[in-house]
């Protein structure tokens, strides 16, 4: 009993991680239609660059240090991607494979970049004092304490990303603009600016989910394209361009990790890529998602 | 940049020979370099370990000037991931496309065991060990052209597992284990010992690449008294960085490659936990022979400055040791490869040398070494964490002194055969 509810809690807590990187992948697709193949690499660029600024202040022992290094992921990624939106992307809006290729292209060449600037070493973040160690809960007993770090993180995302869309100028834009960009253009909407700003939006959360991920698991060459493979797998299950899609997906991904480990750890990999061809078959669009 | 024969080259050596008349095909042979290729991982959970190795090999043949036999040696590099299928493809791109000799890899367990499947296909070229371990690479269905200077990983654990029931007085454990044939190799040599002397395990087995072990570690029974570990690369890392994490508190007893410069270069909470940290295996930080003095001296010269480690890696001196056997051989045979290679490969199979730990090494009739294999322990010196060698096992065979037809009878090791046998 405790067991399994171990397991659930771990399950939930690694979708929360999941959530956040996958939720900028799809905010990214909902708009642009572009499918970011760099979005791995976005991950990469946010959890290296803070770790470059977070070392030197842990070797000092900078109680700020963690926190420090969020904000600086997050800023270097959402650069990142305004740059790569701004410079490469721009210009092809709406040819879907060349994006596709060129972004693909852009994460090789980022992550032979990070190797050769901070080596094959793997790094991890260490969370603060006060976010380290273990929390009592019931059921399960002592449970560590930054994985229920991951699930606030997660909501806060979630609930920011709702109140944005649904509450704001830029949101209304946003959501307009999935819907017919043309017509949005045509009432005066400076589009390519709404999408620069829904880019860097969407890098940045992927930068936010490059700390708290390192935080979590080790940071080393080769997490981009597992994060990127896993924020496909979740926005499939869970509907492309939708944000409460991309919970779902989170959720039942990260509970089909952590079952699948408990229960027949070699062969877990299998459940995700089964939850995925299941969803496929019964509904293409994804759990939440619209049809095209 | 290394030259290469370019085929005007070739043509125009191959012309001035014709018309001289006398020495012809290994003549020739001479004339050209003797193409090493290597293979590593420079990618995937053990880019660390594959990055170091090829720091050694160059190291090494920087040492020679890149000549062997009276022969230049042009090593082509070449990566995988970590993956048999990977590793296969790069080896047969070596072969096949760069033309290579001599294959000196792979690093890890499946790869070896795919490329002795693919050298006993292969005629007039020799695949050399890089790091791999698994055992049956060289101890079932061996390949007469698949040499392993290095000892596997069940030999590594020599001793370890007696030291865990016997001297630290430790009843039952729970094994932590990648799923693959490297671990595989390890877990058996462990358990053969401690579970013989008395001991009770319980084992949890996960893929090579799982980032997050947190379902893992809430299985780990109450009742185990140290934890056996036997992950590696980013794999070691997360297991026991998640495992401080959720507080544990056991003892732990590493594979071999947990107390490898990889995990222990990476700074995090995982490091308190393996202070005092017991593990086998063939290579130790700290290690009093004048062997192993030299070659730390010169791998810190040469790499301080090159993001070289604080002391070699196993896998850079599994690597090393392999060349050891290559380039001597070749210095017998004065580079003449020529006969398909079997002069070269006779002197391959007779090489007994002292490989940079000082540990004696030659190959029983499967091509596999015979070597020795240290007990060492986790400290801190000078606010570093170093592996210091407390005990030496000379001259450990593939089966550990059991003979090899009782050892091969106990089976292959695999997740359902870990060697636990209680003596009747």
């Amino acid at each position: 009993m405790a067991l399994a509810a171990t397991v659930l809690l771990n399950g939930l807590t690694l979708a929360a991680l999941y959530f956040v990187v996958a939720s900028g992948f799809s905010l990214i697709f909902g708009l642009m239609r572009t499918v970011n193949m760099a979005h791995g690499a976005l991950y990469l660029v946010g959890a290296y660059v803070a770790y470059a600024v977070f070392e030197p202040l842990y070797d000092r022992d900078a109680w700020y240090a963690w926190y420090l290094a969020v904000p600086v992921g997050m800023a270097a990624a959402g650069l990142a991607g305004i740059a790569l939106q701004g410079v490469l992307l721009g210009w092809m809006q709406g040819q879907e494979l060349r994006q596709a290729l060129v972004t693909i292209g852009v994460s090789i060449v980022v992550a032979d970049q990070l190797l050769a600037q901070f080596g094959g070493t793997p790094r991890q973040f260490f969370a603060p004092d006060a976010l380290f160690g273990t929390t009592p809960l019931p059921l399960v007993g002592r449970y560590p304490t930054f994985r229920l770090v991951q699930i606030a993180v997660a909501l806060g995302v979630g609930i920011g990303l709702w109140w944005l869309l649904a509450r704001t100028k830029l949101g209304l834009m946003v959501r307009a603009g999935v819907d017919d960009r043309a017509m949005l253009a045509a009432c005066g909407v400076n589009v390519p600016l709404v999408s620069l700003a829904v880019f860097g939006l969407g890098a940045a959360l992927a930068g936010l989910g490059g700390v708290i991920g390192a935080t979590a698991q080790p940071l080393a060459q080769g997490v981009d394209g597992r994060f990127l493979l896993t924020s496909l797998v979740v926005v499939i299950v869970g509907g492309m361009g939708s944000v409460p899609g991309t919970a779902v997906g989170a959720v039942l991904v990260g509970l089909a990790e952590q079952v699948g480990q408990a229960l027949f750890p070699t062969y877990a990999v299998i459940l995700t890529f089964a939850l995925m061809v299941a969803v496929l078959a019964v509904r293409p669009q994804g759990l939440l998602g619209r049809s095209a | 940049m290394t030259p290469t024969l370019t085929r005007r080259q070739a043509l125009a050596g191959a012309g001035s020979l014709t018309l001289a008349g006398t020495f012809p095909a290994p003549a020739i042979a001479q004339n050209a370099p003797i193409k090493l290729g290597g293979l590593t991982t420079l990618e995937g959970p053990f880019a660390t370990g594959g990055q170091d190795a090829y720091r050694c090999v160059q190291m090494e043949l920087e040492r020679i000037n890149h000549t062997a036999g009276g022969r230049r040696i042009e090593f082509i590099r070449e990566s995988s991931n970590a993956r048999a299928d990977v590793a296969l493809a790069r080896a047969r791109k070596l072969v096949e496309q760069d033309g290579v000799d001599i294959v000196l890899g792979p690093l890890s367990g499946a790869e070896g065991i795919a490329l002795k499947d693919y050298s006993a296909t292969l005629t007039g070229k020799t695949i050399v060990n890089g790091s791999s371990a698994a055992a049956d690479t060289t101890l079932r269905n061996p390949s007469k052209n698949f040499f392993r200077f290095s000892t596997d990983g069940t030999q590594w654990m020599a001793g370890v597992g007696n030291y865990v029931r016997k001297t630290l007085n430790i009843p039952e454990v729970c094994v932590v284990a990648g799923d693959y044939a490297f671990p595989y190799a390890q877990v058996f040599g462990f358990s053969l010992e401690y579970c013989r002397a008395g001991g009770k395990a319980t084992y949890l087995w996960s893929p090579l690449g799982t980032t997050d072990y947190a379902s893992q570690i809430a299985q780990i029974p109450k009742s185990a008294g140290a934890l056996v570990v036997v992950h590696g690369g980013t794999d070691g890392l997360a297991f026991m960085t998640q495992y401080a994490q959720a507080g544990g508190s056991l003892p732990i007893i590493g594979g071999s490659i947990m107390a490898d410069q990889t995990m222990m270069s990476a700074r995090g909470p995982h490091r308190k936990l393996m202070t005092g940290m017991v593990s086998g295996g063939p290579i130790a930080d700290v290690n009093d022979d004048p062997n192993w003095n030299e070659f730390v001296a010169r791998y810190r010269k040469r790499w301080a400055n090159e993001g070289g480690f604080q002391s070699p890696s196993i896998h850079g001196v599994n690597y090393t040791t392999n060349l050891q056997g290559i380039l001597g051989a070749l210095e017998e045979v004065r580079g003449d490869l020529s006969g398909d290679q079997q002069a070269f490969q006779a002197a391959l199979a007779k090489r007994r040398f002292k490989n940079p730990m000082g540990a004696e090494v030659s190959l029983d009739h499967n091509r596999q070494a015979v070597s020795d294999i240290f007990l060492t322990k986790i400290e801190e010196r000078e606010g570093k964490p170093v592996t210091v060698a407390f005990a030496r096992a000379a001259q450990i065979n593939q089966t550990l002194g059991v003979p090899e037809a009782q050892f091969l009878a106990l089976g292959a090791p695999s997740r359902n055969n870990t060697g636990c046998i209680v003596a009747g």
